[in-house]
């Protein structure tokens, strides 16, 4: 679920109280029950002055608004929760994340998404070097440009990029998909682009609708892996 | 007369041969192979007329062992100070991991989890089970997180430190391959460094998310491989490490590179010392724990790791031979089946088996072919592995009472001498019948 009703908003500001008193009360937020309900918490984070692990272990149906920068981190671990960075973030915004949704409306720093098993990353503008780094499954749609060796060893899952990949893009893929609308300034080793088909297509488009983010999928390109890396020596597999 | 090349002897010349034939290098398992100083280089200096022993068989000699009581709201506490090192499942079948989980708990220690996640056998077999955080992230999930006793971020091993982990195709079954999110039959690759964080001072804050998203419940172990120990102790308490594992170069592995296990990294026995001294330069021994592993073997080893400052050990191999490791039979319906031939055909013998790699294990511990598999069977290698940890125990209070301490942690460096010079010089303990630590300022 990408959007939802909310209840009454909490407000919790960051000069005057701990991220780890933050974040021992979303833990201590009540079950899953109103997943279905669409009624969930709203969070308002304030003062985030760029600390790190904001919002990090979420298991239920929240929604947190963080009100300014975030530091590193952001988000790690996600399962369920909704969140969404009115800033710019630091290394590893939404780290392994499982599922819901992290948003963030600025710039993010390296690894973003890093080992992401499953839900949605949004960065409305860039990310640097190895955004979606070893991905498991999880969704990445990023506005603008990605830094250098993004997807390294990404093996499952979507990275969306609407503007440029920096050189070394995908290197060592495993089965993760890569889509680029802009220039790619050089492949990594065993990574290769493929023709876009009408699949592709359609899976670009609900990701950047599901983001809110412009782009034609027909203008995006096609990058997966080559597989030629998958057997140290295909012809003498016995000799290992 | 024929005469044999010490620089190029057989053992050299094969290896030139095997490369020259396969363009590709020797991938093996378990760990050194080659002479190294060792705990067997020292002696206790047990009780005579300067100091008491203890009763052997009624005094009482403890052996509880307190782990992560520098910041984690819940401490580990184990009945005995010998805990099971991760290993992988993977690398281990499915049996093992359980049979693992059933002797630890039996015992009062700990296991651990390894590359690939945790298994719903090994969580329900294990009372105290330690949770692996590696750099591939393999099967790593926040469920299983809260579900651990402890967290351990790898950031090395002994037999491979600086280099990531390996396991081929064969092993690669599809359960295996689920759980790592990875087409099955690939060689499959692990990282050599986290995704998400590089350098001592992200480490410091990628301990602090992991205690946020357990709310500081666990405690942290960081596990490093023995290079720059001095160093890396130092870094890894200033990160916040609750406990600091030290692998040193004669640790196992299920599958690495032969240059790596056998010419990179330090002998445990000049690991442990340097890591003690960390701890006291920082002002924090007692405080955070140290957990020493890499080729303990016997009761008198985890003796002399405690004697020189180890708050525990980690056993890998050990656990594997307990279990029948390089056996020439396995048991199957209570008999013994002979194996020489499973070995023969990889080409080895029992007592010089190290094919964990190629997952065909002739007695079914690093495997995850289900024939093979079938011949471990999980309550049987639970009972070996109980009778050899409690052997080890015994073998340490033993050691402990005719020293005179009514406690295994009572054992301290004076208790010991060593039988040559590299190993005084590297436990820094004097040498046999002398007052010389070799090395030691004001000590020439
Ligand atoms: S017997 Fe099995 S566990 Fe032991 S070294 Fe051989 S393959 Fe590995």
């Amino acid at each position: 679920m990408d959007r939802v009703n909310t209840l009454p908003v909490v407000d919790w500001d960051l000069a005057a109280v701990s991220v780890r008193e933050l974040n021992q009360f979303l833990h201590d937020l009540p079950g899953s029950e109103r997943e279905a309900t669409g009624e969930w918490p709203t969070i308002r984070v304030h003062n985030p002055a760029g600390q790190h692990s904001i919002a990090v272990g979420l298991q239920v149906p929240v929604q947190v608004e963080v009100l300014g920068d975030g530091g590193y981190f952001l988000a790690g671990m996600n399962q369920h929760a909704l969140v969404t960075v009115h800033g710019n973030v630091g290394w590893s915004v939404a780290e392994n994340i499982m599922s819901g949704r992290v948003h963030v409306k600025g710039c993010a720093s390296e690894c973003a998404g890093a080992s992401g098993q499953g839900g949605l990353i949004v960065i409305e503008k860039d990310t640097s070097s190895r955004c979606g780094i070893s991905m498991k499954g999880c969704d990445i749609v990023v506005g603008g440009s990605v830094g250098h060796m993004s997807a390294f060893m990404a093996q499952a899952g979507t990275l969306v990029v609407c503007g440029d990949a920096a050189a070394g893009l995908g290197d060592s893929l495993y089965e993760a998909t890569i889509y680029v609308q802009g220039l790619i300034h050089g492949l990594g080793a065993d990574a290769r682009e493929e023709p876009m088909t009408s699949a592709d297509c359609e899976r670009v488009a609900t990701l950047l609708s599901r983001a809110g983010l412009p782009g034609d999928p027909k203008q995006f390109k096609r990058i997966a892996s080559a597989r030629s890396l998958y057997h140290w020596h295909a012809d003498a597999a016995n000799e290992y | 007369m024929l005469e044999e090349s010490y620089s190029f002897n057989r053992t050299v010349m094969d290896y030139i041969h095997h490369a020259a034939e396969h363009g590709l290098y020797e991938i093996r398992g378990l760990g050194a192979k080659r002479a190294l100083p060792t705990f067997d280089d020292l002696v206790f200096l047990t009780a005579s007329a300067s100091r008491y022993p203890l009763e052997g068989y009624r005094e009482k000699c403890q052996t509880k062992t307190l782990l992560g009581t520098r910041y984690a709201k819940k401490p580990i506490e184990l009945e005995i100070p010998i805990t099971i090192a991760g290993m992988s499942f993977g690398a281990l079948s499915a049996n093992v991991k359980e049979a693992l989980g059933q002797a630890a708990t039996a015992m009062g220690t700990s296991t651990t989890t390894g590359d690939g996640g945790m298994t719903p056998e090994e969580r329900h077999s294990s009372k105290t089970l330690v949770y692996q955080c590696l750099p591939s992230r393999y099967g790593f999930n926040p469920d299983d997180l809260r579900k651990a006793n402890a967290i351990e971020l790898v950031i090395g091993q002994g037999a491979k430190p600086g280099g990531g982990g390996m396991l081929l195709g064969q092993k690669i079954s599809p359960r295996v391959a689920a759980m790592r999110t990875l087409p099955a039959g690939i060689d499959q690759r692990s990282a050599c460094r986290h995704p998400d964080w590089t350098g001592p001072d992200d480490l410091a804050i990628k301990l602090r998310e992991l205690r946020e998203i357990t709310d500081w419940q666990l405690p942290i172990y960081i596990k490093m491989g023995a290079t720059r120990v001095r160093e890396d102790v130092k870094l890894a308490v200033k990160a916040g490490a609750d406990v600091v594992v030290i692998d040193g170069m004669q640790g196992g592995t299920a599958a690495t590179q032969q240059t790596f296990i056998e010419h990179a990294g330090i002998p445990t026995l000049a690991a442990l010392p340097l890591a003690v001294e960390a701890l006291d330069e920082m002002n924090v021994l007692g405080e955070v724990q140290l957990i020493i592993s890499g080729g303990i073997r016997s009761g008198a080893d985890v003796a002399k790791a405690l004697a020189l400052g180890a708050n525990a050990v980690a056993i890998g191999q050990g656990v594997l031979m307990a279990l029948g490791c390089n056996s020439a039979t396995y048991v199957q319906h209570g008999s013994r089946v002979d194996a020489t031939d499973d070995y023969a055909r990889l080409e080895t013998a029992p007592g010089y088996c190290h094919h964990c790699h190629t997952g065909r294990c002739p007695v079914g511990i690093t495997t995850q072919l289900p024939e093979l598999e079938a011949r471990l069977d999980p309550a049987w290698g639970a009972q070996r592995l109980k009778n050899y940890l409690q052997v080890l125990t015994m073998e340490l209070t033993t050691l402990a009472r005719a020293c005179g301490k009514s406690n295994v942690h009572h054992l301290e460096r004076e208790d010991l001498v060593a039988l040559t010079i590299e190993a005084a010089a590297m436990a820094k303990v004097p040498l046999a019948g002398t007052n010389w630590i070799p090395g030691l300022a004001g000590n020439e």
